[in-house]
């Protein structure tokens, strides 16, 4: 013991390279999807044309990356130069004087190119404080080849008791193919985002302009008894387990006949590559009950600089090359035009060789073009975010609610009950935090 | 003689002085790793520390433990660590019992067999409980849901209709094969005499196992049940990678790390922490006891 913790410190010293004049390390902490795994790809482009800028690269999923920088900030650890945040944390962070403002990228990074909800999701009070690399928004999927054989069709913006009823007419477990697949896992990122976004296409907020929880208003009853009796009804079984990626696998296996979920699944559903149903997919817009709002979320993973960082130049000029214009034509060079990360900029739908590349493309603008994270309820809110409240205790709160909401899923409780105690955890979790003084 | 007695008093003082200085290292770096991190927890768990709050670090007393206790996941919580303890100390205990006894007769590949038995200790937990969640009991496509569909009945969902024991039922297996081995070891070292004597008294195998057997293996599943509780109070990997937590199916390691990790509330985290230490601690006394006496007998 003794010998080897008197050469910790040794080690500690041997693990920071030494500075040379002119020389800079940035450290990039991100998130382990796909773009950013291209980004990191293509970043020795960025070194090539940036002597003296090293590009030091932490990837993490997307909860330990959160965890990781969070504390890391919180504490002015001063690990990283740049993060990769999301829209939730841009907010909340940018009003904790957590990160640098980003407001002077400068004439070639093209800030008005942006589309316009990603901008404002973006921004804190008018300053942007991240560059988006991606965004996404929320699409239907379907079977086109069940639906004609069904007799169905598909309209352009369905209502959700459109889709409950076509899910009760292709339900089929027998041959294992279930009507309806949505999230149900819990989790603020999971079940939550899809949950709360239903409920505001019911007309439901999150809060009051008091901060008042809303689980105990009759559209969130609504919401919630549609939710799990359809998920019971016609989901597969296991719907509790599942979130994202679960649901990609079972809709592209063709286990589903209608999944209702983020942009981000189309490329990956109709690829032959990665699905077995790609030629028979078919793209609607978002659940639509005609009281106002849509089920539209909005996301987007930016780029940003904390405060703490000490080479906020260089950052800066690595993003204005990693979010810039010109990134999206890189990508295309290299790897075709479907791995362009999409959803950022108004240039890349305008862009005819993109359009034909891919099929989503104008879905996918208008699923983003939908959203709007300032106004998600057609009733006034305090909070900004469509299937979030950008408020530090909402990751907490949509954790707990989300496991309530799961176990009406899977049956423990109802979906009454499950409300009550989403309200309650929601009023115990404001309160502890000051919201009511 | 008696004017060397103070003299050799001296030089056992002078030696007991000596030898604290030279054990103070030892017992100072003892203190800086033990006994500091929980004052400092308790510290902060008296206070108002959450991350992602402006301003905060305000000293609140007990408000932090008042709501903890006063959270409807608390009780579940301490049930769920107790349930869980139970549910795989049983499982692994007797079908530990049960394979040792199998095992104990067989004389062909018996180490090849031993092998094979071991082999899931070795499994780190979050493969393991990702391999019994997406392999076996995913009712989709899982192996159990297979066999179930092939005997004509309706797949069971395992993680939502008993989270608990689904959970129980993978950290048992995890656990079956230190059970195993240990009572095998034992069952070995059974006085082969003894056994005969008893068979020339006409005893039965049933008999021969109730009154000789089992309290031969008194002991070693003493030690079982105190080694496996010490590693299950802090069971977090197999509820994580499974249910990801809820009321159902968190333990009280689980509700530190949901305080901490996802509140970035470090006070709230600090006093549950606490909380579960005393909790361990009693938890140890009645076992400490319970095997003591076992040692003794």
């Amino acid at each position: 013991m003794r010998p080897y913790s008197l050469l910790l410190p040794i080690a500690a010293l041997a693990g920071c390279s030494p500075q040379h004049a002119g020389e800079t390390t940035l450290t990039i902490a991100t998130v382990n999807n796909g773009d950013m795994v291209r980004l990191k790809e293509l970043g020795s482009a960025f070194e090539k044309s940036h002597p003296g800028v090293h590009l030091k690269w932490v990837m993490l999923e997307e909860n330990v990356l959160r965890q990781r920088v969070t504390t890391d900030i919180a504490i002015r650890g001063g690990q990283y130069d740049v993060v990769t945040i999301g829209a939730y944390e841009i907010p909340v962070w940018a009003k904790q004087k957590w990160l640098a403002p980003l407001d002077d990228l400068g004439p070639a990074y093209r800030k008005d190119d942006l589309l316009p909800p990603i901008r404002s999701a973006v921004s804190y009070q008018g300053t942007q404080f991240a560059a988006p690399l991606n965004g996404e928004g929320t699409v239907t999927m379907y079977r086109t080849d069940l639906f004609r054989k069904a007799g169905l069709s598909m309209p352009e913006t369905p209502t959700w008791e459109y889709l409950i009823q076509a899910a009760a007419k292709l339900n089929d477990p027998a041959h294992g193919v279930y009507g309806l697949c949505l999230r149900g896992k819990a989790g603020w990122g999971e079940n939550m985002a899809l949950i709360t976004t239903m409920a505001n296409s019911y007309g439901a907020r999150l809060f009051d302009e008091k901060w008042r929880p809303q689980f105990d208003t009759p559209e969130w009853r609504r919401t919630m008894t549609t939710y799990v009796s359809a998920l019971r009804g016609y989901g597969p079984p296991g719907a509790v387990a599942n979130g994202f990626n679960e649901n990609l696998a079972l809709f592209s296996q063709g286990k589903c006949a209608i999944w209702f979920d983020s942009t981000v699944a189309a490329p990956f559903v109709s690829d032959p590559k990665t699905s077995r149903i790609a030629n028979s997919v078919g793209f609607a817009s978002a659940p639509n009950e005609g009281l106002g709002r849509g089920a539209n979320w909005l996301w987007t993973w930016g780029l940003a600089v904390p405060s703490s960082s000490k080479k906020e130049a260089a950052a800066k000029e690595f993003i204005r090359w990693a979010a810039g214009p010109d990134y999206a034509r890189l990508v295309a060079a290299r790897l075709g035009w479907l791995a362009v990360p999409p959803g950022t900029r108004r240039s890349l739908y305008d862009n005819p060789e993109y359009r034909r590349a891919a099929p989503f493309a104008a879905i996918t603008l208008k699923a983003i073009s939908a959203a709007n994270p300032n106004a998600p309820s057609v009733k006034l809110v305090p909070y900004v975010g469509v299937q979030y409240a950008a408020i530090p205790e909402f990751q907490g709160i949509g954790t707990e609610v989300g496991q309530q909401f799961a176990a009406a899923v899977a049956g423990q409780i109802s979906p009454e009950d499950a409300l009550a105690e989403a309200q309650a955890a929601t009023k115990r979790q404001m309160a502890a935090a000051g919201y009511y003084k | 003689m008696t004017a060397a007695a103070p003299a050799i008093g001296n030089a056992r003082a002078y030696m007991r002085g000596r030898g604290r200085l030279l054990v103070s290292p030892a017992v100072g770096l003892l203190l800086a790793f033990s006994i500091l991190p929980l004052v400092a927890t308790i510290w902060f768990s008296l206070i108002d520390y959450r991350l992602l709050a402006p301003g905060a670090l305000r000293f609140v007393g007990l408000a932090n433990y008042v709501r903890l206790l006063s959270d409807p996941s608390f009780g579940p919580a301490l049930l769920n660590t107790l349930l869980l303890i139970g549910m795989v100390l049983l499982a692994s205990i007797a079908g530990g019992l049960v394979l040792a006894l199998l095992l104990e007769k067989v004389t062909f590949g018996r180490g090849l067999l031993r092998l094979l038995v071991l082999s899931p200790f070795f499994v780190m937990p979050p493969v393991s409980a990702l391999l019994w969640k997406n392999l076996l009991m995913q009712p989709v496509a899982g192996f159990f849901a297979w066999v179930s569909g092939s005997l004509g009945a309706p797949p069971f969902d395992w993680f939502a209709r008993a989270p608990l024991a689904s959970i129980g039922l993978i950290v048992a297996w995890q656990w079956l094969p230190f059970a195993c081995l240990i009572l095998l070891t034992s069952l070995q070292s059974f006085d082969r005499e003894q056994r005969e004597a008893a068979q020339l008294d006409g005893a039965s195998g049933l008999v021969i196992f109730r009154e000789l057997v089992l309290p031969h293996l008194a002991r070693p599943i003493a030690i079982i049940v105190m080694m496996e509780t010490i590693f299950l109070l802090s069971l977090f990997a197999e509820i994580f990678v499974t249910t990801g937590g809820g009321r159902a199916s968190s333990n009280l390691a689980f509700l530190v790390y949901s305080q901490a990790m996802l509140r970035y509330d470090i006070g709230g985290a600090s006093a549950a922490g606490i909380v579960a230490v005393i909790f361990a601690n009693v938890l140890a006394i009645f076992l400490v006891r319970a095997v003591g006496r076992s040692l003794e007998a």
